[in-house]
């Protein structure tokens, strides 16, 4: 069956305040959604709303991953049913190796007694940070602690490679990398590109849209998406920034739960 | 108030104990006149704890276990901790007396002497009174008093000069019968340039009754010596615990304690390096998990002064359910120990809003040329670890027991025996409840 994601007037609130005021997607496997916006729009609320932070509390909507109910699940049962959200912040964990936090992911979504064995996991691995230009020292490293911010990108689409989810969010996965980074990440996004999965790229730049191809964007601005269109849309943002877009809807703070 | 606590034993029955055992006189002197100072002096003053509130009376009476020839006579839960074969040096304590004692013919070639403390009273007489309860005196308290009356079977280890003992040295000590006094003493002395590990289990079950382990470890470690001392302590909900462990630093003498602190029941520990000589250096680890509603009190201490010594402490406590752990830690360097270098942390992990834990690091200074540093933590597991595991697939339950093994990682990682971090590890779980 072909991956089918679908959110349809998902509201969430953070300490009682209402950040998601009714967010409408749907994302099919091949595709590839950003969603663009300034800064305190939402966007990352809707990363972690998805993902099931225990901080954001979904008040209203519905989402479904090939028809069941994700927001049922709990964060665990969500990444095993196939969602994957590569963080802007990714946790530091001492004590837990790369290696043995990966390596128990992927155990999480087998069967017990049908583990993967300790030398398919390591060449999967190698192959894969090899790909991403990782230092294979960071396998043995504490998950992410100490790692500079390319680093921990990295790492997040590491996971992903391995764990080859069915819906990947990817928030701000561009912030703080340099071109080459950047590039490195792209072909990794790109590597995974399949009919199988689908992709909601969070970014507020354009840059990483040069390096993954964007089929539809999406303008998110005081909880909502308020304009839709294709790639020339990032294009149009890029050189022109967002201003136009508030003018078009009359909106004058685009952004959601500041405080004045 | 003076705590009303009744001894255990009267002058008479100890001094007819002592010389039915064929105790020389100075010994049965120290026992009652240790007695006599158990009936003066105080409970320790323990930080935090109120220790006169535990139940410290049931220290029995001394019985006296048969000898066993083989290891395999030995219970399966004692069996399960010992590597016994023909190199294997091991001496077993069960209730008041040692019922097995083991040293390879190597050890025993190179001068080494490794046999229960009863039996090295009387064929090592002038070495074990030389150095017997000078470390750990009778008359600090009440505790001390009473271990020094009442002390039983034990370990006398002895390293001569310039032999390095490649294979660790193993005691453990054991209770399944509460009414017999549980009180082992430890006496380790390293001689010069000499370099040895030991490592001991304590372990209780089947006691049929409240038992208190009273227990003193006193380890000499001379110039240029080098003493691995690690300490794994299993006993059962009913064995409450009162333990001090004490080094004496000589120049360039060098100690490391790796202490596991697994018990179930109501623990009071004091581990403590004097560093007398210049260049002389101690290493602490400490892990411990509590569980149910033990109240723990662990101390790790350094008094430094040697010139230019060294030290080090770390403790990490997880605490579950009601558990609670008062946690301190004190550096102290004298006047005179310039360049003299102290470093300690110590951090708890709570997994229960009603587990407690509290972090107390000290630093006594009286010398100003000299480096020192502390740092405590106390803290709940933490949410976003939690949840960026388990958006990976990972299960709470699972993620937690990543937190958890993360946080006492970086001591178990360090402790050079593969043996006992295996031990630790089971330990760790089973006391996690998984």
């Amino acid at each position: 069956m072909s991956t089918k994601f679908v959110i349809e007037g998902l509201k969430s609130t953070i300490e009682g305040k209402e950040i998601l005021k009714g967010i409408n997607l749907e994302i099919k496997g091949g595709e590839i959604h950003a969603i663009m916006g300034p800064n305190g729009t939402g966007k990352s609320t809707l990363a972690s709303t998805l993902m099931g932070h225990p901080k954001y509390e979904v008040t209203a909507g519905k989402v479904t991953l090939n028809d069941e109910d994700v927001l049922e699940m709990a964060v665990d049962e969500r990444a095993r049913a196939g969602l994957f959200l590569a963080m802007q912040y990714p946790s530091e964990i001492a004590g837990v190796t790369n290696s043995d936090f990966l390596r128990s992911a992927i155990n999480a979504r087998r069967e017990e007694g049908n583990e993967i064995s300790l030398i398919k996991f390591i060449r999967q691995m190698e192959s894969k940070m090899k790909e991403l230009e990782m230092n294979p020292e960071f396998a043995h490293r504490y998950l992410n602690e100490g790692f500079s911010g390319g680093e921990k990108k990295r790492n997040e689409i590491l996971q992903m490679m391995l764990l080859e989810p069915k819906i990947v969010i990817l928030d701000e996965i561009d912030s703080g990398l340099d071109i080459d980074a950047l590039k490195i990440v792209a072909n990794g996004v790109n590597a995974m590109r399949s009919e199988e999965r689908g992709f909601l790229i969070i970014t507020h730049y354009q840059r990483l849209l040069n390096y993954v191809k964007p089929d539809f964007v999406h303008v998110m601005m005081q909880g909502r998406i308020v304009k839709s269109g294709g790639p020339e849309l990032a294009e149009r943002l890029e050189a022109e920034g967002y201003d136009w877009v508030k003018e078009e809807l009359g909106i004058v703070d685009e952004t959601v739960g500041q405080e004045a | 108030m003076t705590t009303q606590t009744t001894l255990p034993v009267d002058t008479e029955t100890l001094t007819a104990l002592s010389k039915s055992k064929q105790e020389p006189a100075w010994l049965t002197e120290s026992r009652t006149k240790a007695l006599e100072l158990a009936g003066q002096l105080e409970l320790p003053k323990v930080e935090k704890t109120r220790i006169d509130r535990w139940n410290l009376q049931n220290y029995g009476s001394y019985k006296q276990s048969g000898l066993i020839k083989s290891v395999d006579e030995l219970p399966e839960s004692v069996r399960n901790l010992i590597q016994a074969n023909e190199n294997s040096n091991l001496i077993v304590q069960r209730n008041s007396s040692v019922v097995f004692t083991k040293l390879s013919e190597d050890l025993k070639g190179k001068g080494v002497i490794f046999t229960d403390l009863e039996t090295a009273v009387r064929e090592h007489g002038d070495l074990v009174k030389a150095h017997l309860f000078t470390a750990v005196k009778a008359d600090e308290n009440k505790v001390t008093a009473l271990h020094v009356a009442l002390w039983n079977g034990g370990v006398f280890l002895y390293v001569p000069k310039n032999v390095e003992v490649d294979v660790p040295l193993q005691a453990v000590f054991f209770n399944d019968d509460a009414s017999a006094t549980f009180a082992p003493h430890v006496l380790l002395i390293a001689d010069s340039n000499s370099r040895v590990t030991y490592v001991d289990n304590y372990l209780s079950n089947g006691t049929n009754g409240e038992l208190v382990h009273n227990g003193i470890v006193e380890v000499f470690v001379k110039s240029g010596a080098k003493v691995q001392y690690a300490t794994v302590h299993a006993m059962s909900e009913q064995t409450t615990e009162l333990t001090y462990r004490r080094a004496v630093l000589d120049n360039d003498a060098n100690i490391e304690w790796i202490v596991g602190e697994m018990n179930n029941g109501n623990t009071m520990s004091d581990t403590h390096s004097l560093l007398k000589g210049n260049g002389s250096n101690s290493d602490t680890k400490v892990i411990a998990v509590g569980s149910g509603s033990q109240k723990l009190n662990y101390t790790t201490r350094a008094n430094h002064f040697g010139k230019s010594s060294e030290s080090q402490m770390i403790t990490r406590a997880v605490m579950r359910e009601e558990a609670s752990a008062i946690i301190n830690g004190i550096t102290k360097i004298e006047k005179g120990a310039t360049k003299a270098n102290g470093e300690q942390t110590e951090k708890v992990l709570m997994l229960s809003p009603k587990a407690r834990g509290d972090a107390n690091p000290i630093l006594l200074i009286d010398e100003d040329d000299v480096k020192a540093g502390h740092a405590a933590s106390v803290g709940q597991v933490n949410v976003e670890q939690i949840y960026y595991l388990m958006s990976r697939g990972i299960s709470r339950e699972e993620a937690e027991r990543l937190v958890i093994y993360g946080f006492l990682a970086p001591v178990v990682s360090e402790i050079p025996l593969e043996l006992l971090q295996n031990q630790l590890q089971t330990l760790v779980e089973g006391k996690l409840g998984q």
